[in-house]
């Protein structure tokens, strides 16, 4: 008998999410028909967006923050030497000031902050809130009427939070939308729902299905990842957005952090354990990467342009 | 697709005789199908019948065994694409690599490095498994010399060399141990399939980059009757690691959706490619290969030859593959119940975690490295996180107070006070109106726990 490649037929395919408009040069996100690039060449490479902080952020691990130390203070140097420096291809602006507990900042200050940044660099941006969900949808508000028209990425819509009310922002100011559920396949479903309810398309919603990091549960992940991304490609119209991966999370477990000589330096456990939680994500089909290392961020960049070859 | 218990019922005598230890056919083939008991204790099966299930129940990858007696490690045996629809089977190996033309004191400390390392998570002791040991030298005697050393070491043996002759030398020292034979390519599968069946060992078929080819070599072998074969596609680094992928996906679903007879082996993967002509440091070299590494265990790499021993690249590696690995039908879970540290008596501070098995284990590590005295309740969360059961009510004042009942912890201190997780907090009065102990909401991480005892307590 031949050997012939085993290809299928997948009857549904990946919408496809432009992020960057106006100002801003646009990145793709998704897209695809296919699960592997020997099945169908794969639209669009994978994407990195380089975290950024309203604030000098003081819990950022040693590794990250001995490259951002000299620009903290101002986000938009920030962003611009993440851009410059470190080649990513997106910036991801997390309001984290605008906390309650943290400098309580209106959202009249965040939106000087979006603006900013927008003045710094010419890639699209994610904005993200504090995570809290009184706060979180007046400030993504203000933000987006300041980024009006630049297709930013608003992070997040989810259960917890007046998500109508942000669904709202982005469908008046021309921006998409991060839909974020807690390693739930239903829940995800049902989120996708009420946002398309709202007012927004496939093409303005992006799902973050949560990246539990390596070692702290990526196993859950991966199920919920895989199983997300299969349904896409059988025609689940609820489940076929592009998904994105909080990367950053893999900094949260101490084999990332934690001094310990039986375990060797830092430097080097903190940069592949976030490369290893966002490398698995993207083998499970993710398409954006919120990350923190410049030195992750370049590998995972480099691996995932050779997967759409 | 895995084997159903319908497809296993069908075949078995449907008495329902009981002697398997099932009160019936279709419990016991349902055991059978999700790999849980041994088709042997069947006793009503003529010897016909027993192969015909067997043929049935044979995974879709080969499990193969390498090594002997307690040399022994089992390879492939997978039946699913996803391990949510079962599990994945057999951990993938870490097999290091050690060549024939070291000097001898640099030999036997790489030996001693690859036997000794460990890494502890969740009260699991993550160990490397094997020695491929590479015919670098390209002489005969020396890799024979070699392998003769390694018959000391505990671990399973992997010998790399393309040349029969160099082949033939080593198996006649270690050809008992069951070794790997890597391996057999386009030029030379004549005299290694020989040698494979001479000496009973399994064999690594290595064709890079044409899985037409592999496919037909595979066949070769087979038609020989060698049963135990592992395809190595070949791996690619740099641009070339999007080929390796697509070869071991392909293979994959050749061998579990196609029931491919070529393809139904365990795959190898060699991420140690990355240190070949590295134009980078050692540092960056290291990164590579585990980033190449963590890439083929999540697609279906069965087992792997590494270079680097750095344990800062081997602990990520590790990780994800116990991580890849759990059975997702049962939680990782710990006993739950009362726990003991250090020197206790009636005065000694109580504290609270969950069963999760990540957080008890880490609570432990920490309780033991700070040194600690006292009692450690453990919550029955199902197996989930101080925060997940806080979210999902496991964690609740109901179930500390019947844990304090059961555990007879009153019995045994006279304090009513208890710490719980910071991350607890929330459920903090609900236990204090349902245990009527007091309750100090301790710090978010454990490893503050211990001084948070001996301080505040
Ligand atoms: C993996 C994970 C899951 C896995 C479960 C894994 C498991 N077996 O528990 C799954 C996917 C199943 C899951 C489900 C849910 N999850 Co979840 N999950 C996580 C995740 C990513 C990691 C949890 C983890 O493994 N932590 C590691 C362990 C070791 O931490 P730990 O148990 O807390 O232990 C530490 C401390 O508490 C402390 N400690 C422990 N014991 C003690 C004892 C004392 C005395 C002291 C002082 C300290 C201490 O030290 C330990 C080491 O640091 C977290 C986010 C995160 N934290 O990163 C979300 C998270 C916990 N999940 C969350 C939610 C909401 C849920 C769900 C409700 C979602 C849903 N759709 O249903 C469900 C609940 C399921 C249920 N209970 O029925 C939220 C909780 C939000 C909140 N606080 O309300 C989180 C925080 C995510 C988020 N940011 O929103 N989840
Ligand atoms: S021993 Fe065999 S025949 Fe008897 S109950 Fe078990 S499976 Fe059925």
């Amino acid at each position: 008998e031949e050997f012939s490649p085993p290809i299928h037929e997948y009857p549904g395919s990946v919408a496809e999410v432009q992020l960057g408009a106006g100002s801003r040069k646009p990145v793709f996100l998704g897209g695809q028909n296919a699960l592997y690039r020997f099945e169908e060449p794969q639209p669009n490479p994978p994407v990195v967006t380089f975290d950024v902080f309203d604030i000098p952020m003081p819990g950022l691990p040693k590794p990250i923050r001995e490259h951002f130390e000299d620009v903290m203070e101002h986000p938009g140097d920030w962003a611009k030497k993440a851009v410059k420096d470190f080649g990513a291809n997106m910036v991801t602006i997390h309001l984290i000031g605008t906390g309650p507990k943290v400098m309580d900042k209106t959202p009249q200050q965040a939106a000087a902050d979006i603006e900013e940044v927008l003045q710094a660099v010419d890639v699209p941006l994610v904005i993200g809130g504090s995570g809290d969900p009184q706060k979180d949808p007046i400030v993504l508000e203000a933000a987006a009427a300041a980024a009006e028209d630049e297709r930013c990425l608003l992070a997040s819509a989810n259960m917890d939070l007046d998500y109508k009310k942000v669904a709202k922002a982005a469908v008046d100011y021309n921006h998409a939308v991060l839909s974020w559920a807690i390693t739930d396949i239903n829940m995800q479903k049902t989120l996708n729902k009420y946002l398309m309810k709202e007012g927004l398309t496939q093409n303005d919603i992006v799902m973050d299905p949560t990246t539990c990091a390596l070692g702290y549960g990526i196993e859950f992940s991966i199920d919920v990842i895989t199983r997300t991304r299969l349904a896409a490609l059988k025609g689940d119209t609820d489940l076929q957005m592009p998904m994105s991966s909080g990367t950053t999370n893999a900094w949260g477990s101490r084999e990332a952090w934690m001094k310990k000589e039986e375990w060797g330096p830092t430097e080097y456990r903190g940069p592949i354990w976030e490369i290893v939680t966002g490398l698995t994500m993207m083998l499970c089909g993710v398409d954006i990467f919120m990350m923190l290392h410049p030195q992750s961020v370049k590998m995972l960049r480099e691996i995932g342009e050779t997967f759409t070859k | 697709m895995a084997v159903t218990a319908m497809d296993v019922y069908r075949l078995l005598p449907k008495t329902n005789c009981a002697k398997c230890g099932e009160a019936s056919c279709m419990a016991f083939a349902t055991k059978l199908s999700e790999k849980e008991t041994d088709l042997e204790l069947c006793t009503q099966l003529s010897a016909n019948e027993a192969d015909k299930l067997a043929d049935v129940l044979a995974p879709a990858v080969r499990e193969i065994m390498i090594g002997k007696g307690n040399k022994a490690m089992m390879v492939g045996g997978d039946e699913v694409l996803y391990r949510y629809e079962l599990t994945y089977y057999n951990p993938t190996p870490l097999v290091i690599d050690i060549s024939d033309d070291m000097d001898p004191a640099e030999f036997e400390e790489r030996v001693k490095k690859i036997e000794g390392t460990e890494f502890e998570r969740t009260g699991e002791l993550l160990t490397l498994d094997a020695i491929a040991l590479r015919n670098k030298s390209g002489d005969v005697s020396k890799f024979k010399e070699a392998a003769e050393k390694l018959k000391s070491s505990k671990l399973a043996l992997v010998l790399c060399s393309f040349d029969p002759e160099a082949m033939k030398a080593a198996l006649e020292a270690v050809g008992d141990e069951r070794p790997l034979i890597y391996g057999a390519t386009e030029n030379n599968i004549e005299e290694m399939a020989a040698l494979a069946l001479e000496y009973n060992c399994p064999i690594a078929l290595f064709v890079p980059n044409d899985l037409e080819k592999m496919k037909e070599l595979s066949r070769i072998l087979r038609t020989k009757g060698i049963k135990d074969i592992i395809l190595d596609p070949g791996t690619f680094v740099n641009d070339g690691i999007g080929d390796t992928l697509d070869n071991f996906v392909m293979m994959r679903r050749l061998a579990v959706e196609e029931r491919d007879d070529d393809f139904r082996f365990p795959i190898l993967g060699v991420p140690a490619i990355a240190w070949l002509d590295n134009g980078e440091d050692d540092i960056n070299t290291a990164i590579k290969e585990a980033t190449i590494a963590a890439t083929l265990m999540d697609k279906y790499a069965d087992m792997m030859i590494i270079h680097g021993t750095e344990i800062w690249e081997l602990i990520p590696v590790l990780t994800l593959r116990q991580s890849v690995y759990t059975d997702p039908r049962k939680p990782q879970a710990v006993d739950p119940g009362l726990y003991e540290f250090g020197e206790i008596n009636e005065d000694s501070p109580v504290a609270l975690t969950t069963n999760f098995a990540l957080t008890y284990y880490t609570v432990e590590g920490d309780l033991k490295a700070g040194k600690a005295n006292g009692y450690l309740l453990v919550l029955d969360t199902e197996g989930r996180a101080v925060d997940v059961s806080v979210a999902g009510s496991q964690f609740n004042g109901k179930a500390v107070a019947d844990l304090i009942k059961e555990t007879g912890i009153e019995d045994k201190v006279k304090t009513r006070k208890m710490v719980i997780p910071g991350l607890g907090a929330p459920v903090s009065g609900e236990i204090e109106d349902e245990s009527g102990w007091e309750i100090l909401v301790g710090p978010r991480d454990s490893s503050a726990l211990a001084d948070f005892l001996r301080e505040k307590m």
